[in-house]
């Protein structure tokens, strides 16, 4: 099975430094959730992870050959869903989910009966279907974060990184796609995603990564990582977190510097 | 919708013919194709129309073609062939040429100019796509040589010698079809060729950057590549174009915009459809400036406007709920 593996990545903007001295090792079959505040450097990591960023120094290997978005070869084995997708044009969803199979087209040809397949499917594990003639334009948030999945379903790609996919989506949608991860990660894929819906990630990742200016706080089982230190400590919040109907469940309660503390300062 | 729009041009190209100061009917017409019937009519068929006839083909094809590209390139759909300010530069190479004279010592000088013009324009942009990814710095680059080019039409405008010689390039960029010859066809063709086949090389990383550049990128589409293809593309065919016709305006504006809705509105799938809609167009622009009784035949610059407007404003308005 795949593995990813970032070594000592460090990674800047100008003369700013976002990553420092990063290394994690990832496994297929899981699913991993990069959790921390906002301008922790998530969504860098998450970019340096698919080949987007140069790193400074440090690598960032898939199996046994370093990462680049450059060419089809790796196209094939990785299928990023950015921050914020936006979708520039009003195609149908049918045609956006194809887009996943770029990659996977001989120059100028038609879609395969192959890609045609793996569209069908993507659409058919987001859920999709009955959207397949309506454009993404006039969808819901929930209809539209489900079209945009299955885009990176229709890869069939072994590495899958999505940046904050559950971002504005209400609390059934946000099951519904966690589900979705839980299930590519379960059929042997690596699936990685930043986060910020902490009861989210403690419910449905096997691994936890914690980062917080730039460096890892705390990595490993959600149980461990998302402790009320390590909460405190990144989020400058008090959280409770306990179980309920067997399910971990965290919520924060306040911030933990009193408020007026800043100015007091 | 490709073979419809086909089917058009065909019949425009052959209305085309027919169309001038000269009646000519159908069996002039196949008299002129099979060599025997009036040598005057021959001349008139082959040697004034079929140039004009291809040229506005030629033109028309480009200008929709390059239209379409740079809207899914740009993921804005007000990008024109003129937001890179190729057709400016070329403009101004065409107005550098009549204005020293050189157009009178011989015809192709300013054609010739004119295509120098836009590969000059086109230094800058590649200079900075070397160091930038965003389309959006593109743009500005684009704005800024496009609006360095205009004020150097300005310039040659307002330092004409006389009102004659400011006349002659005011009616140059205009834009027209009028008096060309087969030595204008064979310095179009090669850049439009040329231009065109860059231009349709890449129609699906178009459509991965629906998704942004991100996107795109993780998608294997090398945008560097993408985009240094795209500005020779744009900066050689249109530079051809604007060599034989002067400026048109707003043909690779609309098309691209009335065809989008027949189509499944990805950016690949207008090119060709584009490409042949502007050849369409242009063809019964020049054909119409042509029935329009006037002392002076109409400009195809003015006349694209005039009429591109009306149609592009109420196809706007009907389609704004998806913008």
């Amino acid at each position: 099975m795949v593995n990813l593996v970032a070594s000592k990545l460090c990674i800047s903007f100008g003369s700013r430094a976002i990553l420092h001295d990063i290394d994690l090792e990832l496994e297929g079959g899981s699913l991993t959730s990069i959790i921390g505040p906002n301008g922790a450097g998530k969504s860098t990591l998450a970019r340096a992870l698919c080949g987007l960023l140069v790193p400074d120094s440090g690598a960032v290997r898939l199996g046994d050959v370093a990462i680049e978005a450059r060419g089809k070869t790796m196209a094939r084995r990785i299928a990023y869903l950015p921050q914020g997708q936006t979708v520039h044009w009003p195609v149908s969803v049918e045609r956006l989910v194809a887009l996943g199979r770029l990659p996977h087209l001989a120059p100028f040809s038609r879609l395969a009966a192959t890609d045609r397949e793996a569209i069908e499917r993507a659409m058919k594990s987001a859920d999709v279907l009955s959207l397949r003639d309506r454009p993404v334009t006039e969808l819901s948030g929930g209809e539209r974060a489900r079209a945009l999945i299955g885009r990176m379903l229709a890869a069939e790609a072994e590495l899958l990184i999505a940046d904050e996919p559950l971002a504005a989506l209400d609390p059934g949608h946000q099951l519904h796609l966690m589900e979705l991860l839980r299930k590519q990660a379960d059929q042997g894929r690596l699936v990685v995603s930043v986060l910020h819906e902490l009861t989210m990630a403690a419910r449905f990742s096997d691994r936890v990564v914690l980062i917080d200016e730039g460096r890892i706080v705390a990595d490993g089982k959600p149980q461990t990582v998302l402790t009320p230190e390590n909460l405190e400590r990144c989020y400058d919040v008090r959280a409770w977190s306990g179980v309920i109907e067997g399910f971990p469940v965290i919520v924060p309660i306040s911030r933990s510097s009193p408020p007026g503390a800043e100015n007091a300062r | 919708m490709t073979i419809a729009l086909v089917a058009m041009l065909l019949m425009l190209a052959g209305a085309s013919l027919l169309t001038g100061p000269t009646r000519l009917d159908s069996a002039d017409f196949i008299n002129g194709i099979v060599g025997s019937g009036d040598p005057i009519f021959r001349a008139i068929l082959l040697e004034l129309r079929l140039p004009r006839a291809l040229l506005a083909l030629l033109v028309g094809g480009i200008l929709g073609l390059a239209g379409a590209v740079l809207q899914g390139y740009l993921r804005n759909p007000l990008a024109d062939p003129s937001i890179l300010g190729t057709s400016n530069a070329a403009a101004l190479g065409a107005v550098i040429a009549l204005y020293f004279g050189f157009a009178q010592a011989h015809p192709l000088a300013l054609p010739a100019f004119a295509i120098a013009g836009a590969v000059i324009g086109l230094l800058p942009l590649l200079l900075l796509a070397g160091r930038s990814e965003s389309a959006l710095s593109l743009i500005l680059a684009g704005v800024a040589v496009g609006t360095l080019a205009g004020a150097g039409i300005s310039l040659a405008l307002n330092l004409a010698p006389n009102p004659f010689a400011a006349v002659e390039i005011m009616s140059w960029l205009m834009g027209s079809l009028e008096d060309r010859s087969f030595q204008h066809v064979w310095l179009a063709l090669p850049c439009i060729t040329v231009g065109a086949a860059l231009l349709l090389w890449d129609g699906r990383a178009l459509d991965a950057l629906t998704l942004g550049e991100d996107a795109a990128r993780t998608l294997g589409v090398d945008l560097r590549a993408v985009r240094f293809r795209i500005l020779l593309g744009v900066a050689i065919g249109i530079g051809g174009a604007v060599a034989v016709s002067g400026a048109i305006g707003f043909v690779g504006l609309i098309v691209p915009h009335l065809l989008r809705p027949l189509s499944d509105r990805s950016p690949s799938s207008i090119l060709l459809p584009s490409a042949v809609g502007g050849a369409v167009l242009l063809s019964a622009a020049d054909i119409t400036v042509r029935l329009i009784p006037a002392d002076t035949e109409l400009r195809l610059g003015v006349l694209t406007a005039m009429l591109g407007v009306p149609v592009f404003l109420y196809h706007l308005v009907r389609e704004r709920r998806l913008w």
